[in-house]
């Protein structure tokens, strides 16, 4: 399992209740499930990745998040997760007011478009970056609404989201994101990770 | 119509009210398992059958020695494991395969035709509810079935909220639709409008309307194909013929199959069963039982719910099947759902689709070992 994911983990007490936006093959849902016993669901676009979980035996509901989180009721989550997704929506502010509606806590990450690299690529090649957690060509990408960890940052707290844990993953390492090293991390981490509630 | 022998029966005694205001007592109810009750009477799965099925899930029906309807999904090894799990269907009362319907004879010994009680889905699954007890079933493993089937598990969970420990219902919907009414209404006219229909009492296989009802039949099986499938396999395809006869026989080789499938209806189904089942369908709104609200049919289950529908259904298509497990979510239910990629209509339940095969599978198998 991918360290993200020990990371997000880490961030669930046991005993809780989480939906797990874009579960895509459930492998986050089946760890949380073994080994903390958490009431997990889950919501994927993807059939085949839909009948990859069912054949894990997780309960996985097959919809879109931006038309299909509006079915479940206020807060009905301990926490809702979203992985690397946020940007691959139309309106991503609309997806975040959602986790935060349905879920009392929301966990969720981007992959950082200031990492060194990314700027590095377009800096001296000139080219759309292509990296670890950007794998795919600028045609073909999924992605819309790329963003840095800055951006994200300052995002939420304009929209007075609280934010309870802000971490920059960076290979196995971890770190605590705050107001004073946000330019180092922004810099330096592939991946920002996101404890937030409204 | 039925060979007796050859059909299970349990017999009723308690009174059941009726939802049309009547009771019945000491009716039969036939029916047919598969597998064995394990000693713990935890593997049971009860099968609901839709419009045209019956008691003979799978292997060859003992009556029409045909295969059973859902034979690629219920045997040993298959996705309803047989080895594994003990199979429980029952005829539905109305029907015309053993169970209480209309072609059975009333207290005076004359056939009741249409002096039996109109019967509802909900009539339908207080009956079946019986074969717990015959068996001794503190709480069924699953309960199943497609289109009406499916209907049935609904109101089954709803009238009995802790009897299963999971629930699939599959191309179904919760209420039937202004659509759905309209094709069944087709199909109740074809069968009255033959004059051999006599306002229901015709008696023997000489004079039953047959033509109406194989032409019920013909309009029905189109509304379970979808049309990228029928194009596909019939297209503009002449039977057995190199040119259009400009006439009126089956030129096409659609028509010849359609005449075809009405000709082989009749010899298994009663015109009037088909009136009283299409009936009951019509009359099923679940969300009405509960002033509306959809949700609260379900609030008092602790169930696992899968609900699966198909993408070329437009019989009952994914969004009158997605509107339950909004339902569900909006209850906190416990509840998944997949719809699954197949042109091949409404039908796609009953056929070899095995996306759809291997989900069921999974999601029973991966249950029973949290069992």
């Amino acid at each position: 399992m991918k360290n993200e994911f020990q990371v997000i983990a880490d961030l669930i007490e046991k005993d809780k209740k989480v939906l797990d936006v874009g579960c895509a093959d459930g492998t986050l849902m089946k760890f949380l499930k073994d080994n903390k016993n958490i009431n997990i669901r889950g919501l994927e676009i993807s059939k085949e990745k839909v009948q990859e979980c069912i054949a894990k035996g997780l309960t996985v509901i097959e919809g879109n998040a931006e038309k299909d989180l509006k079915q479940f009721p206020d807060k009905s989550f301990d926490y809702v997760v979203l992985s690397q997704t946020l940007q691959a929506f139309l309106n991503p502010e609309l997806v975040l007011d959602e986790l935060l509606r349905v879920g009392k806590k929301a966990i969720v990450t981007i992959p950082n478009f200031g990492y060194w690299k990314v700027r590095f690529h377009l800096l001296f090649k000139g080219t759309m970056p292509i990296t670890k957690t950007l794998p795919d060509e600028w045609y073909n990408t999924p992605n819309l609404h790329m963003c840095t960890i800055k951006d994200f940052f300052r995002f939420v707290k304009s929209k007075d989201i609280k934010i309870f844990k802000s971490l920059a993953l960076n290979n196995l390492n971890s770190s605590i994101i705050n107001e004073s090293n946000l330019g180092v991390k922004n810099l330096f981490a592939d991946l920002g990770i996101f404890l937030i509630e409204k | 119509m039925n060979t007796e022998k050859n059909i299970k029966t349990l017999i009723v005694k308690k009174p059941l009210k009726l939802d049309c205001g009547k009771t019945i007592k000491d009716f039969p109810i036939a029916y047919e398992t598969y597998g064995s009750l394990n000693s713990k009477k935890d593997n049971a799965i009860l099968v609901f059958h839709a419009l045209t099925g019956d008691q003979f899930v799978t292997g060859i029906n003992p009556v029409t020695n045909k295969e059973g309807w859902w034979s690629y999904a219920v045997g040993p090894d298959k996705a309803i494991d047989t080895n594994k799990y003990f199979v429980i269907c029952s005829n539905v009362i109305g029907g015309c395969m053993g169970s209480y319907g209309p072609s059975h004879k009333d207290p005076d010994q004359k056939i009741f035709g249409t002096n039996f009680p109109v019967i509802t889905i909900n009539d339908m699954v207080n009956a079946q509810y019986n074969l717990l007890d015959h068996f001794g079933i503190d709480k069924l493993f699953s309960i199943t079935g497609g289109s009406m089937g499916g209907m049935q598990v609904l109101q089954f969970i709803s009238n009995f909220p802790d009897k299963s420990k999971t629930v699939i219902p599959i191309a179904t919907t919760s209420s039937h639709s202004a659509q759905n009414i309209a094709f069944n209404e087709l199909g109740r006219q074809a069968i009255t409008a033959d004059s051999n229909w006599k306002d229901g009492n015709y008696t023997s296989n000489d004079t039953n309307p047959g033509k109406g009802l194989a032409v019920a039949r013909m309009a029905a099986h189109i509304t379970y194909l979808s049309k990228k499938g029928l194009q596909e396999k019939f297209g503009r395809k002449l039977q057995e013929r190199e040119d259009l006869k400009f006439g009126f026989d089956a030129d096409f080789q659609i028509e010849s199959y359609l005449r075809y499938q009405g000709s082989v209806f009749v010899d298994r189904f009663d015109a009037n069963s088909y009136l009283y089942i299409t009936r009951a369908m019509d009359y099923f709104d679940l969300a009405k039982q509960f002033n509306g609200n959809l949700s609260e049919a379900f609030k008092n289950t602790n169930a696992k719910f899968f609900i699966i529908s198909f993408t070329s259904d437009w019989l009952y298509p994914t969004q009158e099947n997605k509107d339950i497990v909004i339902a569900l979510n909006s209850i906190g239910a416990d509840v998944g759902f997949v719809e699954i990629e197949s042109d091949k209509g409404h039908d796609s339940f009953l056929l070899d689709v095995p996306d759809f095969l291997s989900a069921i599978k999974n999601f029973l198998d991966k249950s029973y070992e949290e069992n």
